[in-house]
């Protein structure tokens, strides 16, 4: 009955680019919501969007640009963060508002607010092309392969990150490649969820992941299990009631969220 | 291990350091020892962590050189030769998702893991630690589900994994009922004196420390006694003004962050 929905190359393109982010954010995500960094995916988010506005002015596959002002401005957030000179938030707040400032003005010069503006902003699997998925599954390797290599330090850092120091962990780099890789799968799921939605993604299977009290690696998978449940009906549901794919997505993890908390109050 | 008394684990040589304009230690001369088992007193704020810190290179004093294991603490590598149990330990967040054997794997020394592949090595310092401390059929229970007793054994099972040679305990048994604490400090006595662990402990507990311990160390912004146990409860019951200060410790937890 469903085979209507993959006779569309760009559904199929979808799917698959959809399914590597669900499984990269909450690799991610984990980290951010522990380390209480959550809101570092959302100013990451709309530094991306000024990366896009960068390469729609000049013509540059906008997720490559994306990659870039994201990485760029991830290390300007943690030297600024481990230099004490503003507050953490501060930083947050100024990097959000600052890339959104610039976005605007580039979008403006480039005659950009149009209808695509507002895939980029809500998410819309229509604009995956080949080479999109062909970039996503790349960086998705080279970020878990990165993730795993690191994983022990990560997780020690992130849980003690004083004693992690004295053990010999490189703290400063561990936590520089950690908002490299956050950069980096923000700007992945840009084309799957949008500019707005990014934060969600990253965050809430991590969150409900964390109310059944597992294990470190048991809580990654359950909260890639909720993340692929949410970005596979999401598309579906989507696509069959001319939705916002975004969205959709969202709030699907919203509704698995908010069951796992009455579950668990029964 | 065979302990060489006489062979210096540690040497800071006239440290000082200073949050912005306020000195917190001055002129600190301090060696210890292996096998050595030293209680660290002194009043809040008189810089016991601190110093601590600098010990362990978390803190650059403003003067002064520490040597760890002879070296020079900025060429220093050997960091799985020191455990550590900061003040601060406890403090985790409960929901953290790590279970005790997770904890204990985070002190492993080893760089580098695929997603923390552990070799038949790894599993089996990770089940001596944790027997060390009496905790191995805990091991698969969420760190946030024990009780603060039970953390801080595991806590030192993860600074033991490594099998170091000495362990810095900051402050191990605040909030430690006191049934709890006489086994704890049955633990760090074997620790002692069975694998031969140098342990350099701070605590508000004067009474217990002088029971457990071989030599007392004071510290107020300066090193004001560096003595046995036995001849500080002489030296403050003759003075007066030191047994008042050190006898009722007011205390509260509330410089923790």
């Amino acid at each position: 009955m469903f085979s209507e929905i993959f006779q569309y190359g760009f559904i199929l393109r979808g799917f698959e680019a959809g399914i590597i982010v669900a499984l990269i954010a909450p690799l991610i995500g984990i980290f951010l919501v522990l380390k209480r960094y959550s809101l570092i995916a959302d100013t990451l988010a709309h530094v991306s969007l000024a990366g896009i506005a960068l390469g729609l002015f000049f013509g540059i596959n906008p997720i490559l640009t994306a990659l870039g002002t994201s990485v760029i401005a991830s290390l300007g957030i943690e030297k600024l963060r481990v230099s004490k000179k503003i507050y953490g938030e501060s930083s947050l707040a100024l990097f959000l508002s600052g890339s959104l400032a610039l976005a605007a003005v580039l979008l403006s010069l480039a005659h950009g607010f149009n209808s695509n503006l507002f895939n980029y902003l809500f998410g819309s699997i229509v604009t995956v092309t080949q080479t999109d998925v062909y970039i996503i599954a790349l960086l998705a390797i080279v970020l878990f392969s990165v993730l795993a290599f690191f994983y022990k330090d990560l997780v020690y850092l992130t849980f003690d990150e004083e004693a992690a120091k004295v053990s010999g962990v490189k703290t400063k780099l561990i936590n520089s490649i950690l908002i490299i890789l956050a950069a980096l799968t923000v700007s992945l799921s840009i084309p799957i969820v949008g500019v707005l939605l990014i934060a969600a993604l990253i965050v809430i299977p991590v969150i409900t992941a964390l109310q059944l009290r597992k294990n470190f690696l048991k809580t990654i998978v359950y909260a890639q299990i909720i993340s692929l449940i949410s970005v596979i009906t999401g598309i579906f549901v989507s696509f069959y009631f001319s939705l916002s794919t975004g969205g959709t997505i969202v709030l699907i993890m919203l509704a698995i969220f908010v069951l796992t908390l009455l579950i668990k109050k029964n | 291990m065979p302990v060489d008394h006489s062979k210096n684990i540690i040497e800071t040589k006239n440290i000082s350091f200073a949050y912005g304009k306020e000195d917190v230690l001055k002129n600190i001369t301090l060696d210890i020892h292996q096998g050595d088992y030293i209680g660290m007193l002194g009043p809040n704020g008189a810089g016991k962590t601190t110093l601590f810190k600098i010990m362990l290179g978390l803190l650059r004093p403003k003067m002064g050189t520490v040597k760890l294991f002879g070296e020079d603490i900025s060429k220093f590598k050997d960091w799985q030769k020191i455990g550590y149990v900061p003040q601060t330990a406890t403090n985790f967040d409960a929901n953290f998702p790590a279970t005790v054997f997770e904890v204990v794997a985070m002190g492993l020394s080893k760089k580098s893991h695929w997603f923390n592949r552990k070799t038949k090595t790894d599993l089996k310092r990770i089940a001596t630690a944790l027997e060390e401390v009496n905790m191995l059929p805990y091991q698969d229970r969420l760190i946030g589900d024990l009780s603060g007793g039970q953390q801080q054994r595991v806590f030192i099972a993860r600074a033991l994994v490594n099998n170091p040679e000495v362990l810095f305990l900051d402050e191990p048994t605040a909030g430690v009922d006191s049934a709890t604490q006489n086994g704890f400090y049955e633990m760090l006595q074997t620790l002692n004196k069975n694998l031969g662990i140098t342990l350099v402990l701070v605590s508000h507990d004067i009474e217990r420390l002088t029971k457990e311990v071989m030599h007392i160390v004071c510290v107020d912004r300066t090193l004001t006694c560096h003595t046995s146990p036995e001849e500080y409860l002489k030296e403050s019951e003759s003075t007066n003004i030191l047994g008042h200060k050190y006898k009722i410790l007011p205390h509260n937890h509330n410089h923790k962050k």
